[in-house]
């Protein structure tokens, strides 16, 4: 009894009419939202969460206002599978709705394989350059360098994370340890005090005479935070000192230990390809007599040693290039500036094809049912008239 | 029943009258003087990378400095564009007396010392003596964010901006000094050999010819300035090995004659045109304009065809021709609830018709100018949402024959028209070239169309609601017949948005998926046409699951008004997101102006039946109504 009302419940159409008008209000909220928010955070919050927070000022609490993307998207796709099972079964009249549900299902899946395994970088190039590796937009790791091999530099990245949890940090690969004695998501340096800074404890490298004011995290599109922290490398014979580490801080810092030469830096996060590229000729076309841009493209060159391919390839606007489960997109160009560089994004999405599928699915769904109720309008309307 | 003979034939005859009236006018007008003012208006030339006739040069220009596409001249009676342009370029101590700024900020006239009350629109030569003023206070303003401007802000860099595209149009076929600039040419020409042998003669430290030297170079630097303050490209890149959009203007192709030698003919037609336009010698004015056209014939053909089509477009105004249609189909249509049903009904029906040929006619003729799909800005979106909202009218008018359809399609197509008539006079060329991420046909034809067909249609049945509830609720013409006919239109354009807008918003994440490597990303315009997507489903869910009937689906349709024009506009002006076109704040007041009517109505459709003078016909005194059928009545006097 208890059952088969759930079971109701759950196929009814009341609820996929109440979740669609949740969705509407979360959608809008979430588009006004990102006046002040900016449209990252406003993602995270509104859209892939299961509820929207909203932080009660002076408290530091936040309590839940609004059904997220994930219960909204997560309750409708509930409702669809049983409103299948329950009400509709398989009737030739209804194949227009079965094929658009289906598509539904398919792309709010794919939405989520997408959010969940999703992974962006770029890849700056300057004209003649090759880079066999992606940085991340956000995330930063620690990267220690054994240098002692000209021909082959010896790498420990630390993810970022991992700073930001403090203690004490252990690799096999390295002879020392590496103890977080501070960490700030976002900050900024500056070599003399301003207004709420505070000086660097950092005995080692250029950090030791800066000083370090931090700030809340970027929240814009293209914003990024430039995180900072303060590690202590300490050796099996004591510690070797504290050095400044800070994604604003571009350099290496280069220190000796056990006769082998390392580099300590804070920097995006790599992502390392079995290939590389290596950018011929960024292009940046405008209209006769204007400034207003036409084209960006890059003509790149592929080479892949395990498989000896080699070719040219131009990637432009709406025009990416698609290879080894990556996706390469024009993104940013200074083709005019003296270095001649040109960032392309590269996307890592195992499911970029669900919305292709589930969209002709849907339309031909749509089509289908459309036609349906047309003949059944036309053949209503025929006696009338008569 | 058999149709009367009158009814039969006025309809035609009204039809036969509007057409000869829109076709009239495909031939363009013929010159007013003696000066072939129409064959210079004609003329190819590029601007802001676009290949167009010195009439919309004329014509933009004019939006830019006022607003509007016409000069009205002190003393009653109005300049054409073209004869404005004329005048600007070639007899500016005339030009400069024209009232056309238009300075209505009183801070604005208080800085410029002009009395706060009397004629808005001054002329160049009043604000000569505050030129430098006006730069400064421009420059201030430039320099505050956008978002931060004030309206005084506002109002002296648009006056800015509009006096830089006057001094440069006022040098853009002559230097503004040059009396008889054909004799200076050929003076320049006569300068060029001697002056480039002294000048050579000289690098190799021999005795040369100084006076010639001299006289070279004065006119040289007088160029070089020229060729800075120009504003449109009007020499076409005769020279070989030019690239076919490497056109130059006066001042920069006057000096390609120190690499060649020889002045370009173009440059010379041009220059016997402004010296006989100002000694008023109108035979020799015409004879350098053809000169100029055979010149250009041949390896020009095409760029010459342009201008001719572009300038009869300008001409012939198909979409003000339409809204003039529209707004007859519309009183007819009204009128023919109240009487003459048949007659007005099939008057009506013939010019919707007409009127959307000519509108039809007006976006195909775009798209020829353009080489591109229909929709390509914020102008165009608004003439082609009002022409699919038309098509689906006459669809339903013809199938239903109760100018509910001529009503709503004639409603819309003339407000769509009005919006892109202001959206017009924003100062951007409405057929300017688009940036990098836009320039792709493709999605331009399939996303952009569809979801713009979304719209159309998702306001095609907000408009038929608006019919609903204010035939329903002001006028007993609302019979249970018509009522159900409405709700049937509406579920079924209902089932066509949804179809419509889906299909859209999808092809827009694939568009950005080949384009930013996303397919969503919540941006505000994407969110936008989602949400039409979800009230849509909403409309059509809520009616399979009994959930409203008629009139709760009429308010739902009406709501769909507010949540389509806040995708259309209203995401535009949060000033977010990769497809933001830029704050647009009358615009914001009309958004809210139109959001508030459809409130109201839906604040009518709310109401018990006792109040709907439709329902209060129709419902027996002694009816279902809770209260006694007179007393809600009379409690409301």
């Amino acid at each position: 009894m208890l059952l088969d009302r759930t079971v109701r419940f759950l196929a009814s159409l009341r609820l996929t009419v109440v979740c669609l008008a949740f969705a509407i209000v979360l959608v809008f909220a979430g588009t006004m939202a990102q006046v002040d928010q900016g449209i990252y955070a406003v993602q995270a919050n509104y859209f892939r969460s299961l509820f929207v927070r909203w932080p009660v000022p002076h408290t530091g609490w936040s309590i839940p206002v609004l059904p997220g993307g994930y219960l909204v998207g997560g309750v409708l796709l509930v409702n669809l599978l049983f409103a299948h099972f329950k009400r509709f079964g398989l009737r030739w009249n209804k194949t227009g709705l079965l094929m658009i549900h289906f598509g539904l299902i398919l792309l709010l899946l794919g939405q989520l394989a997408t959010d969940l395994l999703q992974r962006e970088s770029t890849m700056l190039l300057a004209k003649g350059q090759t880079k066999n590796y992606s940085e991340d937009m956000r995330l930063n790791e620690l990267a220690i360098t054994d240098t002692t091999d000209a021909k082959n530099d010896q790498v420990v990245a630390i993810p970022e994370k991992m700073l930001a949890n403090g203690g004490e940090i252990r690799h096999p690969a390295l002879p020392f340890t590496v103890k977080v004695i501070n960490y700030w998501p976002n900050c900024r340096l500056f070599t003399n005090a301003v207004p709420g800074s505070v000086p660097v404890t950092a005995t080692q490298g250029v950090g030791a005479a800066l000083h370090v004011l931090t700030e809340p995290p970027a929240t814009g599109m293209d914003d990024r935070s430039l995180p900072g922290a303060v590690v202590e490398l300490i050796g099996p014979r004591g510690p070797l000192g504290t050095w400044l580490v800070s994604a604003m801080l571009g350099a290496r810092q280069p220190f000796v230990f056990d006769n082998h030469n390392y580099t300590i830096a804070l920097r995006p996060a790599r992502y390392e390809q079995p290939f590389s590229l290596t950018l011929l000729e960024p292009r940046h076309d405008v209209y006769a007599g204007t400034d207003i841009p036409k084209n960006f493209s890059s003509r790149v060159r592929l080479r892949r040693p395990d498989t000896g391919e080699d070719r040219e390839v131009v990637i432009r606007m709406n025009n990416p290039l698609r290879y080894g489960g990556l996706t390469f997109y024009q993104y940013q160009m200074a083709a005019e500036s003296p270095e001649h560089t040109s960032t392309l994004q590269v996307v890592r999405n195992p499911g970029w094809l669900t919305p292709y599928l589930s969209c002709a699915l849907i339309f031909v769904g749509l089509l289908v049912q459309f036609l349906i109720h047309l003949i059944g309008f036309v053949k209503r309307r025929k006696p009338s008239e008569a | 029943m058999k149709t009367p003979v009158s009814t039969r034939i006025i309809p035609w005859l009204v039809v036969a009258a509007c057409a000869w009236w829109v076709v009239a006018a495909l031939w363009p007008p013929r010159n007013s003087g003696a000066f072939d003012t129409d064959g210079f208006a004609r003329l190819p030339v590029l601007l802001k990378g676009r290949l167009q006739p010195l009439d919309s040069v004329a014509r933009n220009s004019l939006l830019i400095i006022r607003g509007k596409q016409s000069v009205a001249l002190p003393h009653g009676g109005s300049l054409s564009p073209t004869d404005w342009l004329l005048e600007v370029t070639m007899k500016p101590e005339l030009a400069d007396k024209l009232p056309i700024f238009r300075v209505d900020h009183p801070e604005l006239r208080g800085l410029l010392r002009l009395p706060p009350t009397g004629s808005m629109d001054v002329s160049y030569a009043d604000l000569e003596p505050q030129l430098a003023e006006i730069d400064k206070q421009a420059r201030h303003a430039d320099s505050v964010d956008a978002a931060a401007r004030s309206t005084f802000d506002k109002a002296v860099l648009k006056l800015g901006s509009g006096l830089i595209v006057y001094q440069r149009l006022k040098n853009s076929l002559r230097p503004e000094s040059a009396d008889d600039f054909h004799a200076e040419v050929a003076a320049f020409q006569e300068a060029l050999a001697p002056g480039m042998e002294a000048a050579g003669l000289r690098d190799k430290k021999k005795p040369f010819d100084e006076a010639a030297l001299r006289r070279l170079a004065g006119l040289v630097q007088r160029y070089q300035a020229l060729a800075d303050e120009a504003y449109p490209l009007v020499i076409p890149p005769t020279h070989p090995g030019m690239r076919r959009d490497d056109w130059m203007n006066i001042g920069s192709a006057l000096l390609t004659a120190l690499q060649t030698g020889q002045v370009p003919p173009a440059v010379m037609d041009y220059a016997t045109m402004v010296s006989a336009y100002r000694q008023n010698k109108p035979a020799e004015f015409n004879q350098a304009v053809a000169s100029y056209r055979a010149l250009l014939a041949g390896k020009f053909t095409p760029e010459l065809r342009k201008g001719d089509r572009e300038f009869v477009f300008n001409c012939w105004s198909p979409f003000i021709k339409s809204t003039t249609l529209y707004l007859l189909v519309f009183l007819l249509g009204c009128g023919s609830w109240f009487g003459w049903f048949r007659l007005l009904n099939r008057t009506g029906f013939y010019l919707l018709a007409l009127a959307f040929a000519v509108h039809t006619a007006g976006v195909v003729f775009r798209m020829v100018l353009e080489g591109r799909p229909p929709v390509t800005n914020l102008y165009s979106s608004a003439v082609f949402v009002g022409w699919g909202a038309v098509l689906l009218g006459l669809i339903l008018e013809r199938v239903y024959r109760d100018s509910i359809g001529l009503v709503m399609a004639s409603a819309i197509g003339f407000l769509t028209q009005i919006i892109a008539h202001n959206l017009s006079l924003d100062g951007e060329d409405t057929m300017g070239m688009l940036r990098a991420v836009l320039d792709t046909n493709f999605w331009l034809a399939t996303h952009v169309i569809t979801v713009t067909l979304g719209y159309s249609a998702t306001f095609v049945a907000g408009f038929l609601a608006m019919v609903y509830v204010l035939r329903g609720f002001f006028t007993r013409s609302l019979t249970a017949t018509t009522a159900r006919t409405l709700t049937r239109m509406v579920y079924g354009i209902v089932c066509f948005a949804t179809l419509f807008s889906f299909t859209g918003t999808i092809l827009g994440g694939i568009w950005a998926d080949q384009s930013w490597g996303r397919f969503w990303g919540w941006d505000p315009k994407e969110n936008g046409a989602l949400l039409i997507v979800l009230w849509n489903a909403i409309i059509l869910h809520a009616r399979w699951g009994g959930l409203v009937r008629e009139r709760g689906m009429m308010n739902l349709a009406l709501f769909g008004n507010i949540v389509t024009s806040f995708s259309w506009f209203g995401v535009n002006m949060l000033g977010v997101g990769l497809h933001s076109y830029g704050f647009m704040e009358s615009a914001f007041i009309w958004l809210m102006v139109f959001i508030a009517t459809q409130l109201a109505l839906i604040g009518l459709g709310l109401l018990p039946d006792q109040y709907w003078a439709s329902f209060r016909a129709r419902t027996p005194a002694t009816g279902s109504a809770p209260l006694p059928a007179g007393a809600p009545a009379a409690s409301k006097t």
